[in-house]
């Protein structure tokens, strides 16, 4: 029966070979030729496969030096010698030992004194103790938040307000939230370090555009649509956002924002705007750049601030429509992974926050203040004022460098000596000079506060020209 | 499966939702940027919108009290099937409180041992308004630094005024491009942030497998980097001390001897170690008996065990100096509040005795004894239980989501809070229960607990192991 079968096959098999094209036949006997050609061919020799013998792999290990942990710092590093402040760091700050009036801290609102934000805090340290001993997604929302959060979100006017515990975190845990790999972000060249520390944790596109250049971001805008046409399906779920601060903590400029809001809805981008320098600052009642200039603040996707500004207290917050804040919930990594904010700050900001909306008519008053100062700091040999008009910190840059950035670090450094010296306290704005991609020109900062009576204001601006006239001639 | 289920529902519900046929209570965008491109893509929220909604009421439960061994908590209710949440304005109170990390009891309101934390308030203020580099370096910091540095029994130590950002700011300080990192696999997310901001070769390893690690130790030692073949700068090994998740505690003894055979060197994270294990708190270096110098940098957080919030960094006195100069958070982020500060001084000095009295050993003593019998009941009882027998984090495992609803949810009938994690904390079918023991839970409190416990394991079917020893 077996043979039977197999004989069949074997005349089914024959019959087909017959039936099969020419070509057939030809395509198969060419191959056959080829494998076996293949097969007996010598196996032709790659470079030297070196596999290392497990002594050479010692011999390697052994070998191998990595560079010590961190490279030997030079003594006379400008940071080197920090300034220890005894006591508070108030309007009358003693520093290395000597009394002076503040210029370094940006205390605007001179709310880091106030005896209320004291016993708002006070009261909540004898009701909560110090810590939260937990993220707040594990036991660690307090009422204190919830109330905060509501109260930031009324105060600015939004549907919903989230607070983070550290004020360098909020913005760079905000970014990443929503910006992922492919999506595209325009940015200032003039960004704050904690900014590029966001969009570098993104991992998207991120276009520059020169400072306050509304001009040069159209240009990218416009160069983005061209790729977009080119391919509509990546453009669809491509996301674009603008980021900007409102005050630019590096140049003292306001950002362009009317300008910027027309852009958005002509070239379809989001808008995250960081007031960190301008909540508390700008406005009529303190609301920040959008007051400042009319703005809707609808129009604004994310606004993020910190509280350790004009609040007095530490942390950060966003504030928003809900459709855009909520996400940050869970998505947050400085909200969903971090302990929350201990409570007797958040008291402390709240009853800031109550403070501001009590006497609206301390921004005017700062205001002014900036103003004298600044016209008074004007024409002081060899020292230029960098910073706009009403902006309480701003910097004071060497007008002719010298050509290294040490030697100009250490001339500001000898005048903010010399300016201790008489009672008036100054610091450099410092940069990571390694880290910062464009890194601003060295310069003292100067920072303005509602505590400061015009007599010091005058003496302060009287006793840096005096000085700068001593040391840059 | 229950995923499976849960899946394929959540498509259907996505769907009556498009079709209009049930009412969408999720925010939505603005009518004026209805055409710019979504915000969100609708696959990321999925999980978000169809499971994690469903049970949303185990999170963020907010309290009204300090998070003692009591606590308050805010009674909080849904209309619309926990889209929105309301509270209706009862507060549950003295439910027992097995979630927060507070593991020495220092979180506890106001007492006349925090005085020094009162007096600091008052003349300080709570804010600082500066950077450390500018002029946010109070004496508080300077104090604190140094007993710090002597509490760890190294050269020198610097605090930040964030746990998470001192990770995420001071390791790329460390490495740098060229520079390779072996990270464990179920490292912190901070700790992640940090190496990928640093721009060094990241490669994890097995969770606590030393024979991994030193496999890949090996192999990127010989064959240098990848394409070029060059040596690599250096080689940092990032840890952690205790795990949260799993409540495991880190092989040191093994990993140093590694660290030392191939010239790595070691960051360890003790935010949860940190005066909690260790016969004098001191953390696991002292758990295991081992030299301080063994291991390079020391980084912690005072939030656990301090009852304070914020992070440090310590060793040599070289590292800190330079961290001092290079620190990103050193140069753009505000320094520690001060009456923070006052408070990890105070804990300090309690755990090291220097207030006069045995107030530190003896919580340390009474968190080791809970620690034992807690695990041991739970063990006996049934309960498939993660991590080392000595690490007051005990997670239990729920392996199904219902099941971490469910759970949670009558605890807190029952008047006890506990911590539910599932993905992504977890990995998808491993959702669990995770128990933070404190110095100061008294045993009828874990009795209560852990009767509790008892009851809802068979209620729930939750009593897994095979192990049973009753």
């Amino acid at each position: 029966m077996a043979t039977a079968a197999e004989q069949w096959v074997l005349v089914e098999m024959v019959q087909a070979l017959y039936e099969a094209p020419a070509y057939h036949l030809i395509l198969e006997g060419i191959l056959i030729l080829w494998i076996i050609r293949l097969l007996f061919s010598k196996t032709y020799k790659l470079q030297e496969r070196s596999d290392l013998t497990i002594k050479e792999k010692e011999e390697l290990i052994e070998e191998w030096q990595p560079e010590p942990l961190v490279p030997p710092i030079s003594k006379d590093h400008p940071a080197f010698n920090y300034n220890i402040v005894s006591g508070p760091p108030s309007h009358k700050i003693v520093v290395n030992g000597k009394e002076c009036i503040n210029f370094a801290s940006f205390n605007f609102l001179g709310l880091l004194d106030s005896p209320r934000v004291k016993a708002a805090a006070l009261a909540s340290l004898k009701k909560y103790g110090v810590g939260t001993c937990g993220p707040r997604g594990f036991y660690g929302t307090f009422d204190v938040h919830l109330d905060l959060e509501e109260h930031l979100a009324k105060f600015m006017k939004t549907e919903e307000a989230i607070i983070y515990s550290y004020g360098f975190s909020t913005i760079a845990s905000a970014i990443p939230a929503y910006s992922k790999r492919g999506d595209i972000i325009f940015v200032d060249r003039a960004a704050c370090f904690a900014i590029q520390k966001g969009l570098q944790a993104s991992r998207s596109d991120i276009k520059l555009f020169n400072h306050n250049d509304v001009a040069d971001l159209e240009r990218l805008l416009k160069e983005q649509e061209v790729e977009d046409q080119k391919n509509p399906r990546k453009a669809r779920v491509t996301r674009r956002f603008i980021v900007v601060e409102g005050l630019y903590m590096n140049t003292g400029s306001i950002c362009p924002l009317p300008e910027l809001v027309k852009l958005k809805y002509k070239y379809k981008a989001r808008i995250f705007l960081e007031e960190s320098l301008s909540f508390g600052v700008l406005g009529e009642h303190g609301r920040g750049v959008t007051e400042h200039y009319g703005i809707s603040i609808d129009d604004i996707d994310l606004i993020s601030a910190s509280m350790e500004n004009s609040l007095a207290s530490i942390g950060g917050f966003c504030c928003g429509r809900s459709f855009v804040i909520d996400h940050q919930r869970l998505s947050g990594q400085g909200y969903c992974f971090s302990a929350s904010l201990p409570p007797l700050l958040a008291a402390a900001a709240i009853e800031a926050l109550n403070i501001m909306e009590e006497n609206p008519d301390i921004f005017a008053v700062l205001k002014k203040k900036c103003e004298q100062i600044h016209k008074a700091l004007q024409g002081i040999s060899g020292l230029k004022v960098v910073g706009e008009c009403f902006s309480p910190a701003f910097h004071l840059q060497l007008k002719d460098s010298t050509g290294s950035r040490e030697a100009d670090v250490k001339l500001l450094q000898e005048i903010i000596n010399q300016c201790m010296n008489k009672s008036i306290a100054l610091t450099q704005a410092r940069y990571l000079e390694k880290e910062e991609k464009f890194l601003p020109p060295p310069s003292i900062r100067v920072v303005v506060t509602v505590e400061q009576t015009k007599e010091e204001l005058e003496r302060a601006a009287s006793t840096i020209k005096e000085v700068a006239q001593a040391v840059l001639l | 499966m229950g995923y499976g289920i849960a899946t394929l529902f959540g498509y259907f519900r996505d769907f009556l939702r498009n079709s209009g046929l049930e009412k969408c209570n999720a925010a939505v965008e603005r009518e004026e940027q209805k055409h710019f491109v979504p915000l969100y893509q609708d696959f990321e929220n999925f999980y978000k919108r169809n499971l994690y909604m469903r049970i949303r009421d185990n999170w963020s439960r907010s309290i009204c009290s300090a998070p003692g061994p009591l606590f308050d908590v805010m009674e909080r209710v849904s209309d619309d099937y926990n889209w929105t949440f309301r509270f209706t304005g009862n507060i549950i109170k003295d439910v027992i409180n097995i979630g927060s990390y507070n593991f020495l009891g220092l979180a506890d309101k106001y007492d006349e041992s925090m005085r020094t934390v009162k007096e600091v308030l008052e003349t300080y203020g709570t804010g600082v308004a500066s950077t450390r580099q500018e002029m946010g370096t109070l004496d508080k910091h300077k104090e604190l630094e140094d007993l710090l540095a002597k509490f760890l029994n190294v050269e020198a130590a610097m605090t930040f005024g964030m746990g998470f950002a001192t990770n995420s700011t001071n390791i790329p300080v460390l490495v740098g491009k060229g520079c390779l990192i072996f990270s464990d696999e179920l490292n912190h997310t901070s700790i992640v942030l940090g190496a990928r901001l640093s721009g060094a070769t990241i490669r994890t390893f097995k969770h606590n497998n030393m024979q991994c690690l030193e496999n890949l130790l090996r192999d990127a030692i010989i064959y240098g980097q990848p394409r070029t073949h060059r040596a690599w700068k250096k080689i940092l090994i990032l840890v952690e001390g205790i795990y949260s998740m799993e409540g495991s505690i880190v092989n040191l003894p093994e990993i140093v001897a590694l660290k030392k055979k191939y010239k790595a060197y070691l960051y360890i994270d003790e935010a949860h170690s940190i005066g909690s294990v260790g016969p004098t708190g001191r953390g696991v270096r002292e758990y295991f008996g081992l030299n301080p110098e063994d291991i390079d940098v020391y980084m912690g957080t005072f939030t656990k065990s301090f009852g304070a919030s914020g992070g440090y960094i310590a060793g040599k006195k070289d590292l800190v100096d330079y961290l001092r100069f290079n620190s990103h958070s050193a140069a753009y982020a505000v320094s520690m509040s001060p009456p923070v500060a006052e408070q990890i001084i105070r804990s300090l000095k309690l755990l090291m005795g220097l207030d006069g009295t045995t107030q530190g050993l003896q919580r340390l003593q009474q968190l080791v004894a809970n620690t034992k019998y807690f695990r041991q009941t739970l063990k006996k009882m049934g309960f498939i239980i993660y991590g080392n027998d000595d690490s007051p984090v005990v997670p239990m495992l729920l392996y199904q989501p219902c099941k971490v609803a469910a759970f949670a949810r009558h605890m807190l009938e029952r008047k006890i809070g506990v911590v539910v994690v599932g993905f992504p904390a977890t990995p998808l079918a491993e959702a669990r229960a995770r128990f933070c023991l404190s110095a100061v839970h008294t045993r009828q409190m874990l009795d209560t607990v852990l009767e509790a416990i008892n009851e809802l394991g068979d209620l729930l079917a939750l009593k897994y192991s095979r192990q049973r020893k009753s």
